[in-house]
């Protein structure tokens, strides 16, 4: 199974395994990963599942949607080059061991 | 107090009843936490049942709110299948339904609430169904599946996205609203229609101005329904949403004070020591917001979510008073309503950009500060409302009225005056 790298704001590093077609959202909540919030449950409405993407993975994801680019001008962390919202990021054997930041706040 | 370690117990397992588990022990909250639910389920994400979850967007297993191990982790003894019975604020003992008793050092109440019955004739019959639990979500899909024909009862936001869910999946839906409006409760006439439109342009069929007079049957099932015209819409199946009854009867017979709801400050406490309460149950008190009531019952995750986190803090000993905007979002086809503040009757109503494009706001106005937004497909400036009404930013109208004016400078401060 594909692998997902979170890092949290201390440095700390957690490593999962997702089932493809599941979200980095919903693998950071199904295992217990903490700092992703997602108040709405993964249906682009609240920005608290905030991440920054490695940039090498960043640029071979699908662009972020209207929405989710929306929804991120107001996270609450500082948005950077590489942010997305990782309800939005479906994994796949491609993004296999793709590393995502975990912001200091996420409300 | 004797050196014995008391536990907080919880009572109600959703967003609330976690949230406050989860924060007490952020905050350092040392002694044993049991987390009591009725349901059969772990805590679960409730807005997609009425969405994601009837289209097969989502799955039950992508529901959990937490993983197993959560729970384990921050020592959170979660109880599922399980009602508590009646609590002693006095004694501060709860006793659960088989008879067991349990001392408590805190008690917090996260009952939620439950759906207002819909008391016709014929509300017995099999296709009759309601929506407030996965169990609900999970038996009114599998009917769906052999059903053509479905009444909605109630314009609400359930009634309106399980209208919308079961449209998507090609089935004849008629929704019947009592009142003359959808949403008639929640959004001004203007987005009323904006929505009744919608529905009527995805093939929804909405009687508004009517009641349901009797549900008729076949063989047990649902067959027909009738209105107060005397008018039959034949169908197979019924789904009512007419709004809900707060859970309070655990708190109403130890004597605590109820409103709406449990009456709590902003610290989530009752009236009753060591006994809070927060989520769609409490009815709490609300910041000094000009023109807003005392007190309002809430009923949304943000307000479960901030609610509980308030609780928690008193738990500890901190005040941490729960003043943030309230916030709410409702998905029906492809418009995504995001709601921030709080609009009451009298403020003055702005719409933002053009309704048609179906990518607009509407902005409300008391004493020229920016107190609600309701915002269709326009999730960048629901995020920005949240923060000017936090700000209470003052907006003349037409700014407010200008898409082309950048409403970021609202929340800039003043230039000095030389």
């Amino acid at each position: 199974m594909p692998t997902i790298h979170y890092i949290h704001p201390d440095g700390q590093r957690t490593t999962v395994e997702a089932k493809p077609g599941t979200s980095v959202m919903e693998a950071a909540i199904r295992n217990n990963v903490r700092g992703i919030d997602a108040e709405c449950g993964g249906s682009c409405s609240c920005a608290t599942c905030h991440v920054y993407v490695d940039p090498a993975f960043f640029a071979r994801l699908p662009p972020a949607d209207d929405m989710e680019s929306e929804l991120l001008e107001g996270v609450a962390a500082p948005r950077e080059a590489t942010s997305r919202l990782s309800c939005q990021i479906t994994m796949s054997a491609e993004f296999d061991g793709i590393t995502v930041r975990i912001p200091v706040k996420q409300s | 107090m004797s050196g014995r370690s008391l536990p907080l117990v919880i009572v109600g397992a959703s967003y609330a009843g976690l949230q406050i588990a989860a924060s007490a022990r952020e905050f350092g909250f040392e002694e044993p936490i049991y987390l009591f639910g009725e349901e059969a389920h772990a805590p679960y994400q409730r807005p997609p049942l009425s969405k994601g979850l009837l289209t097969g967007k989502a799955s039950e297993e992508q529901l959990p709110l937490r993983a197993a191990q959560f729970y384990a982790e921050n020592r959170i003894e979660l109880v599922t299948g399980t009602r508590v019975a009646a609590f002693d604020a006095v004694a501060r003992r709860v006793r659960l339904a088989n008879g067991q008793e349990l001392d408590y050092g805190w008690l917090a109440l996260a009952t939620g609430a439950s759906c207002r019955p819909l008391d016709v004739p014929g509300a017995g019959l099999a296709g009759v169904f309601q929506l407030r639990t996965l169990d609900d979500a999970l038996s009114l899909k599998e009917f769906a599946h052999g059903a053509q024909r479905v009444c909605v009862v109630g314009g609400g936001y359930i009634g309106l996205e399980v209208a919308a869910a079961l449209r998507a999946q090609d089935k004849q839906v008629t929704v019947v609203q009592g009142a003359s409006r959808v949403l008639n409760r929640s959004v001004p006439a203007v987005l009323s229609s904006f929505f009744e439109d919608a529905h009527a342009r995805h093939g929804v069929a909405l009687r508004t101005g009517r009641c349901v007079r009797a549900i008729h049957g076949q063989a047990g099932r649902v067959a027909a329904m009738e209105l107060d015209d005397a008018s039959r819409i034949e169908c197979e199946m019924v789904v009512f949403g007419i709004g809900v009854i707060p859970n309070f009867q655990l708190a109403a017979q130890a004597g605590l004070v109820i409103s709406d709801g449990i009456d709590t400050d902003l610290c989530g406490r009752t009236s009753a020591p060591r006994v809070l309460a927060a989520g769609d149950v409490a009815c709490m008190e609300l910041p000094l917001w000009p023109g807003a009531p005392s007190r309002l019952r809430l009923q949304s995750i943000q307000a479960a979510n901030d609610g509980a986190k308030a609780a928690a803090a008193t738990v500890v000993g901190r005040v941490q008073p729960c003043e943030s905007v309230p916030w709410f979002w409702s998905d029906q086809f492809d418009l995504k309503l995001q709601m921030a503040g709080l609009a009451l009757p009298g403020d003055q109503v702005v719409v933002r950009g053009d309704m048609a494009s179906e990518k607009f706001s509407v902005g409300y106005l008391r004493a020229g500060r920016l107190v609600a937004m309701h915002s269709v497909n326009r999730p960048a400036e629901h995020m920005l409302a949240r923060k000017l009404i936090a700000a209470q930013a003052r907006i003349p109208p037409a700014q407010l009225a200008d898409p082309s004016h950048d409403l970021k400078q609202a929340l800039a401060p003043a230039p000095a005056v030389a």
